[in-house]
Order: structure tokens, then C-alpha cells, then sequence
């Protein structure tokens, strides 16, 4: 029987549990006691709602009241002003920026109205580990279709109808890898092969695996069985990172919710098709992302990769055909099975269908999670959506892509944002992080950044990687010291290239691209400070001359302002 | 003398830790009995171990080592290849200060600044009064709170420069 109970949604995302959204939510269920209004309310805590900016937040379902910035007692007087007397309270609506109006629902807003929601479809608006509230959504359902009506090549031919690419940065076509592991030459008798999941999400800026995870797990456990279902497997596992303990948390509740319900184990859905799923938790290791690395990590080992071919379709997992996918990625396949290939293939570009979830976070008015058809230009991100830049500061770069992408500047706010397009400029689309950088961010200093991570977590085993990143943070270090020499932007360049050509894994091969990206779009600051010893942002602090360090100091005013 | 008395100190010390150590050992033994048969499960199990002795020393890696029957060399290369296995002792605390792009961007390098003139010490390291330990993380994907500073279960979001300290003052 349906539940008629008014729902209260109190995002439960990392940035909201923060922001004291637990406290908003005792105050809530203690009022609605108070009142004696507890059998007709039903408070329901949901994953992330991507609205981090404007939390702690509450959502009335049904209507899409979209009350923020809330507090204890601003709970008590919804309770009592809306609940009960049915007057809005104006107070705690989304204000909007440019009109100064008081935006009552959801979709009347800007960062809302302007998304397109497949892979993030129910978070934020269920309860993410119940296994009620996401059959309610429509969970399940493609399992249950794909079991009973559809064979494993049919579910296949629908996958790559949809010309989904894998979301994790690479763009491989996600049915051309089902239809490897699937055609894999088995090697035992039991016919052996695994389903991973990668949810290592290591890309400093990004956080859509972590949300999917935390606000729809049960999204990503349907696909993983259909996934097994198509390639013939009885086994998968969910590689996780350590550092998102709230998703592992929800994860472990969601499998024992689908066990129960009979979605995971022995004959599933009374199908005859057997599949469980395990979690791996990872122990910080940036470059366990890549799937052969993440596969000696899942069997106990260091963390390292090796060289492909043989990829994992043929030989992964203890040497068995395994799949592996990122959550992203499987978090579309279950609309692809209900709605169908041709539909999911309408948004998005000629090369990339669908959609994609961007991690929006830097200087930006609204920071958060937002899923756009493929295609979508950067200024519609960053204006119709991010709600413009921080503290009226001018937009200088966007780093996409983490520490493998590149920066995207004023030229290229209306590029299409798709993988080959990104790829032509010299970035790359990556698992999707956006960090958004204002007029003060010193571009040198950003590829430093990102050199000196990818420095510190190559795993060691390549000598180009070891050496190679070790190398260009050096020169990048004297740079930033004000002890750059001309000829180290060539040397920079030399360097890139090698590691272009010889390192082992995505890690040493892509960690020249910040730089490279860097020196291509701001040349000049490279010169600025080797030959003038001058950040013409005013950041690196053996560079502070005459007019930077005014710079530097009004920087540091409005920030303390803030 | 004088090291005689170092050494009687060391042996009372080392003593009571023994004894406190003999339940966490046996605490170790039956999570390594639990998941020995399992394939893979080295992982699984050192970061129980950590869980029990909040760090790594080189005693229990023997242990785990003897236990699995698997080389020392093996246990210690992948407990030095994680960035989340400590072989150190920790303070009560662990202030961790993410250093993802967005709160680097947001200054999250001023933030560690302040901290190690605090409480002078470098990450990783631990106080002199044995309460905190910093340490610099990857991303935790809380960008839109940047910056980001964890301590223990805590999330502490937008925190400016010397607020950190009002905050790390919280912890008892």
C-alpha cells in the first residue's frame, strides 16, 4: 500500500550533514511531535540533492517546496507557519540572484530547471538505502525486464544503441566492453568472470561517484546485475575508496536491503541467474583508479598497474574476463533498459549520448552536483546553472578533468563540453570535476598543485612517471621561487612529451597535461615570473613585487572579509 | 645507572602495554581467522589491524606475516605503498586538511600553515602532548564546502584561515 504520508526530504550529503542538517532534522521530527502532526509527515533523509551551496535544506514532496539555509528554529516555524497554517515562510526560500525574487519550488529554479536528470534521477528525493522507496522510483524494474523478457544480447544490443561512453574519462563505448568480457575466451570449467565496480573517485574536485553512491546505491546495484547478466557473471564487487566512509556505510545497507529482497543471491527474481556483490575497500591510492592497478588492490596486492593488452575483458580479475565500469556509467543503465537506447541517444552530441554529471567547486556562487545533457557549453554552466562567478570577480579557467585534464579559458566558454572536443583542445573530460578559478588563481602555481600530486601518488613502477613528474615539479618549484630560467618551458615541454610516450598507465601518460594546458593558454605567466620575477596574480610569495604585493593584500582583505 | 633506570622504565612501560597489547592481539587473531581462507583479504585485514592498534608497527606486521604465512616483505610493501596505513603512532586526533583542487584553490595551504606553526609540527607527525596529528588528504569529494578540514568523524567546511584554531580548540 502506497504511503500518503506528505514527505519531508532533509538532504543528508556530505556538505549538509556538515552544516548541521542533523540538527535540522531532530528539530523537525520534534515539532511535528509536538503538534501531533507525526502520522501525516514522514521525514525522510536523502542522499546529496546537489544543491551544496544551500544547505541545510528541506524539500516538501509532493509540490517541490524547496526550503533553504535552514536552522533549528527556522524548522519550528515551517512546521507552524506552513504546516499548520499554510503560509509559505518567504524567509527560508531560494532568493534569486539576479532578480531578487523569492523562488517558492524546486523547478522554478535556475540551477534545477536547467538540468537533465538520468544518472542522478532519484537523489536527493528518496531515502537512498531502502529498498521500498526506490521500487516506488521504478527501481528494479529493468532487472526484473532484463531476467524475464529480454536475452543477454538484446540487453547488449540496447546498450549500444544508447552509444554510451564510460564515464569515468575515457570515453570507451560501454557496449563494446560488455561485448568483449561477454565474447572472452573462458579459461575453467565454471566459467569464471567478474563484474567491478569502480568507485574509486580520486580526481581531486570531483564527487559524483561519492553522491550517486551515497544517494541512489541501490542505482548502481541494479546495473551491475544486468551488467553480470549480459557478460555471464556470478560475482562483483564495489571498489571503493576509504575516504568516503558515509558511501561505503550506505553501500553495505543497500546490498543487505537487495539480498533480503532477493535482487542479490541465488536465483534472482525467480530467473534461474545467480549474482552476489562484495565490497573492496581501497587504502588511498590515487592511482588504484586505473582498472589494472585497482585489480591488484582488490586481490590484496600494491596497488600497481601493468601493461595492456591483455585488458581485462580478457584477463582482470585473478586472471578471469572481467568488466569494469565506473559508477557513472552504470548508473544510466537501468533508464537505458526501461526508456530504451534510442531514447537515452537523443541527448547529448553525434559522439557523446547523454548525459554527464559535473562536480561543480572553486570560485562559483552556487558549488554543487549538476547533470547536463552532453554538449552543454561552459557558460551555461558556470552562468545559467553556477549562478556566475564568486565575489564579482572575473572568470580566468576552468580545470577540468582533475589532475589528467587541462584548463579551459574565456575562448572556450562555448565549446560543446564532450569528450573529443575536449580532447582536440588539449583537456580531457576526466570523470567530470569542474573547479571553477576567478582572476586571482596564479596558473603556474596551479600546474605546481597538480604536478606535485601526480607526483606523490605515481605508484613508482615506471621510471618515466617516477622520475619524469619528479623532474617537472622541480623546475615548476623553481619557477613559483622566482628561479625559473627561459629554457625550462622547453625543458617542461621535452619532458611532457617523454612521459607522453613511455609511461605505463593513464597516471604518467595524462600527468603532463596540466601543465602542458597551462603554458599553452598562459604562456605569458610562465615568462612573467621567470623573466620579470613577477605573479602577475600576486600568489607565490618570492614573487611579491611593487604592485602584486597590493594585490596579494587586497586578495587577502576581501578574504578575510568574507 | 642512568641507562639501567632507562631500562627498568622501558620495561614497566612496555609491561602494562603488554598486556593491553595481549588483548588487542587476540582481537587481531580472530580477525585474521575469520578472513584467512579468503583470497585477497590482505588489505581487509591491515586495515582491521590499524582499526585495533591505530597504527601499523612493525611487530604487527610480523604478526599478520607469521599469521598468513607470507613474507614480512610482502605485508610491508603494501602497508607502505597506501597512503592510509601510518607505521607511526597517531595523536588522539587526526586533523586531516584536504588538499583537493577546490580547497587548494580556496586556501587550504594557508589553513595547514597556520596549524604547523600551532602545534609545531609537520604532517604526520604527532603533538608533544600526544593529541593531535596533521595530515594532508586527497579529495574527500566535500569541494563545495572548500575548504575542508576532517578531525576524526568531524567535517569542518569553509573554514577560514585562523578559525581553524577556535575549532582544534573543541577537541578535549
Amino acid at each position: 500500500m502506497a504511503d500518503e504520508r506528505i514527505k519531508l526530504l532533509v538532504c543528508s550529503g556530505a556538505a549538509c550533514t556538515s552544516a548541521d542538517a542533523e540538527e535540522l532534522k531532530n528539530a523537525l521530527s520534534d515539532e511535528l511531535e509536538k503538534q501531533n502532526l507525526k502520522d501525516n509527515y514522514k521525514i525522510i533523509e536523502t542522499g546529496c540533492s546537489g544543491s551544496c551551496d544551500f544547505g541545510p535544506l528541506l524539500i516538501i514532496d509532493p509540490g517541490d517546496v524547496f526550503y533553504v539555509n535552514l536552522n533549528p528554529d527556522a524548522a519550528r516555524r515551517i512546521v507552524n507557519e506552513d504546516f499548520i497554517n499554510g503560509n509559505t515562510v518567504e524567509e527560508f526560500l531560494y532568493q534569486s540572484p539576479e532578480t531578487g525574487e523569492k523562488l517558492k519550488t524546486l523547478n522554478e529554479i535556475s540551477f534545477f530547471e536547467n538540468q537533465t536528470k538520468i544518472a542522478l534521477r532519484n537523489c536527493g528525493k528518496i531515502d537512498p538505502v531502502r529498498v521500498e522507496d526506490y521500487i516506488h522510483q521504478g527501481g528494479y524494474v529493468a532487472l526484473a525486464k532484463v531476467l524475464h523478457d529480454m536475452s543477454p544480447e538484446e540487453v547488449l544490443e540496447e546498450v549500444k544503441k544508447s552509444g554510451l561512453r564510460g564515464r569515468g574519462g575515457g570515453g570507451f563505448p560501454t557496449g563494446l566492453k560488455w561485448e568483449m568480457t561477454r565474447n572472452a575466451e573462458i579459461r575453467d570449467d565454471k566459467g569464471t568472470k567478474y563484474v567491478i565496480c569502480n568507485a574509486d573517485e580520486g580526481d581531486p574536485g570531483a564527487f559524483m561517484d561519492r553522491s550517486i553512491m551515497e544517494g541512489n546505491p541501490h542505482l548502481v546495484i541494479e546495473a551491475m546485475i544486468i551488467a553480470a547478466y549480459v557478460i555471464g557473471s556470478r560475482q562483483g564487487y564495489v571498489y571503493i575508496r576509504a575516504e568516503y566512509p558515509m558511501a561505503v556505510r550506505r553501500l553495505e545497507a543497500a546490498i543487505k536491503y537487495a539480498r533480503d529482497f532477493g535482487a542479490i543471491g541465488e536465483n534472482i527474481f525467480d530467473s534461474g541467474f545467480d549474482f552476489d556483490l562484495e565490497i573492496s575497500i581501497g587504502a588511498g591510492a590515487f592511482v588504484c583508479g586505473e582498472e589494472t592497478a585497482l585489480i591488484h588492490s582488490i586481490q590484496g596486492q600494491r596497488g600497481e598497474p601493468r601493461a595492456k593488452p591483455p585488458f581485462p575483458a580478457e584477463k582482470g580479475l585473478w586472471n578471469k574476463p572481467t568488466l569494469i565500469n565506473n559508477v557513472e556509467t552504470f548508473a544510466n543503465i537501468p533508464t537505458i533498459i526501461l526508456k530504451g537506447g534510442e531514447w537515452f541517444s537523443q541527448y547529448g552530441t553525434d559522439d557523446s549520448k547523454g548525459t554527464k554529471v559535473f562536480a561543480l567547486a572553486g570560485d562559483i556562487n552556487h558549488t554543487g552536483l549538476i547533470e547536463v545533457p552532453m554538449g552543454t557549453t561552459l557558460r551555461s554552466i558556470i552562468y545559467d546553472l553556477g549562478g556566475g562567478i564568486a565575489e564579482e570577480k572575473g572568470f580566468k579557467a576552468a580545470q577540468i578533468g582533475g589532475p589528467s585534464g587541462g584548463v579551459l579559458t574565456e575562448k572556450e566558454l562555448d565549446l560543446p563540453l564532450e569528450y573529443d572536443s575536449l580532447l582536440e583542445i588539449g583537456a580531457m573530460m576526466g570523470s567530470g570535476g569542474l573547479v571553477i578559478m576567478d582572476n586571482e588563481t596564479c596558473m603556474v602555481d596551479i600546474a605546481r598543485y597538480y604536478l606535485d600530486f601526480t607526483q606523490d601518488e605515481s605508484c613508482g613502477k615506471c621510471t618515466p612517471c617516477r622520475i619524469g613528474t619528479k623532474r617537472m615539479l622541480e623546475i615548476l618549484n623553481r619557477i613559483v621561487n622566482g628561479e625559473g630560467e627561459i629554457e625550462d618551458i622547453d625543458r617542461l615541454i621535452d619532458l611532457s612529451k617523454l612521459l607522453k610516450q613511455s609511461s605505463l598507465c593513464g597516471l604518467g601518460l595524462s600527468a603532463p597535461n596540466p601543465v602542458l594546458s597551462t603554458l599553452k593558454n598562459f604562456r605569458q605567466e610562465y615568462e612573467a615570473h621567470i623573466k620579470d620575477r613577477i605573479c602577475p596574480a600576486g600568489v607565490c610569495e618570492n614573487l611579491m613585487l611593487r604592485k602584486n604585493k597590493n594585490n596579494k593584500a587586497k586578495a587577502k582583505e576581501s578574504k578575510e572579509a568574507k | 645507572m642512568k641507562v639501567e633506570k632507562q631500562y627498568q622504565e622501558k620495561n614497566t612501560q612496555t609491561k602494562e602495554e603488554k598486556n593491553l597489547d595481549k588483548d588487542k592481539y587476540e582481537e587481531l587473531k580472530n580477525v585474521i581467522q575469520e578472513y584467512k581462507e579468503k583470497e585477497g583479504s590482505l588489505i581487509t585485514i591491515l586495515h582491521q589491524a590499524q582499526k585495533i592498534f591505530g597504527h601499523l608497527p612493525r611487530e604487527v606486521q610480523i604478526y599478520v606475516a607469521k599469521s598468513l604465512g607470507i613474507p614480512l616483505a610482502e605485508v610491508y610493501g603494501v602497508v607502505s605503498f597506501y597512503s592510509l596505513f601510518n607505521m607511526e603512532k597517531r595523536g588522539k586526533y587526526t586533523i586531516e586538511i584536504c588538499m583537493g583542487t577546490a580547497c587548494y584553490v580556496k586556501g587550504s595551504e594557508e589553513i595547514l600553515k597556520i596549524l604547523k606553526e600551532e602545534l609545531k609540527i609537520e604532517p604526520g607527525e604527532i603533538t608533544e602532548d600526544g593529541k593531535f596529528t596533521i595530515e594532508t588528504t586527497r579529495c574527500i569529494g566535500a569541494c563545495s564546502l572548500a575548504p575542508v578540514i576532517n578531525i576524526g568523524d568531524d567535517i569542518h567546511g569553509k573554514v577560514k584561515g585562523e578559525e581553524i584554531l577556535e575549532i582544534i580548540k573543541k577537541y578535549e
